[in-house]
């Protein structure tokens, strides 16, 4: 039990496990691709165009 | 620090927007390092980026038809967020730097706040909220959702990528219309104030600060304080290019991790936590 209470990940580290695990679900439901198609297109509301 | 964080600064900047040809030809890469994020604001517009803006990428997945939940751009946020927090701001976004260099230049009495910060710092957060995703979720141009941040208010989009493509690019030039004129003016405005007060934007209008600035608590890069070895001098605070106490540096949600306060200490009581 003790053991448990010293070596209790600090918070980063699960927000690092959190982050991994977003990427995840992103990859699988596609969001990686929709996004690179926005990017390599040039992005007329951006440079204040569209 | 000072100059180490520049060096830093400046080598980040030309490495993430290291596409030179983009410059010359005004266009921009197409390649697949834009399938991932760059962790600070720098616009995918912008002819030499060889990555993704992560509020542009929120944008463009907020801006599809449906309940959609953006986990491929919140994760970037996590691991960003938890490993830097808002060190990003201060050491890794090309717009912050633009706003640092111009905070040197020896015109005006130099501010460290803008008046009523205590409120106008909650507007990062209005814009991270009503314009980058109820905007994107809800406002429409024609028939489309429209990327309401990048669209009405990024100066980085601006100033990294506008400028450039429509320098390097006449079929762009000769579309310019008022939307291009009303964000010039916001760059501006913004440019100009960035003489006198330190890092407007950053302060004040950035959802991309807002949202590093609530992993600032627990990333893995912080400032410890050691508070029984300090001796109440307020020469970190005096350091602090936003203004913060030696009470709110380690957890405050506006500190940029710039590490003026660490080198400014007279007897180390403050140093960036080691792992």
């Amino acid at each position: 039990m003790r053991f448990w209470k010293n070596n209790s990940a600090p918070l980063w580290m699960y927000g690092v496990l959190a982050g991994i695990f977003c990427l995840g679900i992103g990859l699988a439901q596609g969001d990686f691709t929709v996004f690179w198609q926005k990017a390599v297109m040039i992005c007329l509301e951006c440079i204040g165009i569209g | 620090m000072k100059n180490l964080r520049l060096t830093v600064q400046i080598i980040y900047t030309i490495l993430t927007n290291g596409y030179l040809y983009g410059f010359l030809s005004g266009k921009i890469y197409q390649g697949r390092l834009k399938y991932a994020c760059v962790p600070g604001l720098n616009c995918y517009s912008c002819p030499g980026a060889l990555a993704s803006c992560p509020i542009g990428t929120l944008q463009a997945l907020l801006n599809q038809n449906g309940l959609h939940i953006p986990f491929g751009v919140l994760g970037f946020f996590f691991l960003f967020g938890s490993l830097l927090g808002r060190t990003v701001c201060g050491w890794l976004c090309p717009f912050g730097l633009a706003q640092d260099l111009l905070h040197r230049i020896p015109l005006f009495r130099k501010k460290k706040r803008l008046p009523f910060h205590e409120i106008l710092k909650y507007g990062k957060y209005t814009v991270l909220v009503l314009l980058v995703c109820a905007g994107s979720m809800f406002l429409f141009g024609g028939f489309a959702k429209v990327p309401a941040f990048c669209k009405y208010l990024c100066p980085s989009g601006t100033l990294l990528g506008a400028l450039p493509l429509l320098s390097a690019n006449g079929l762009l030039r000769s579309q310019i219309g008022g939307l291009f004129f009303w964000k010039l003016g916001i760059l501006l405005l913004i440019l100009l104030l960035s003489i006198k007060v330190y890092r407007p934007f950053c302060q004040y209008l950035c959802p991309l600060g807002a949202v590093y600035g609530w992993f600032n608590r627990f990333s893995l890069v912080q400032i410890h304080w050691e508070e029984e070895a300090c001796i109440s001098c307020s020469a970190c605070q005096k350091a602090c290019p936003v203004g913060l106490s030696v009470h709110e540096i380690s957890h405050s949600p506006e500190c940029i991790r710039c590490g003026n306060c660490v080198a400014a200490c007279p007897v180390k009581c403050l140093h960036l936590r080691k792992l």
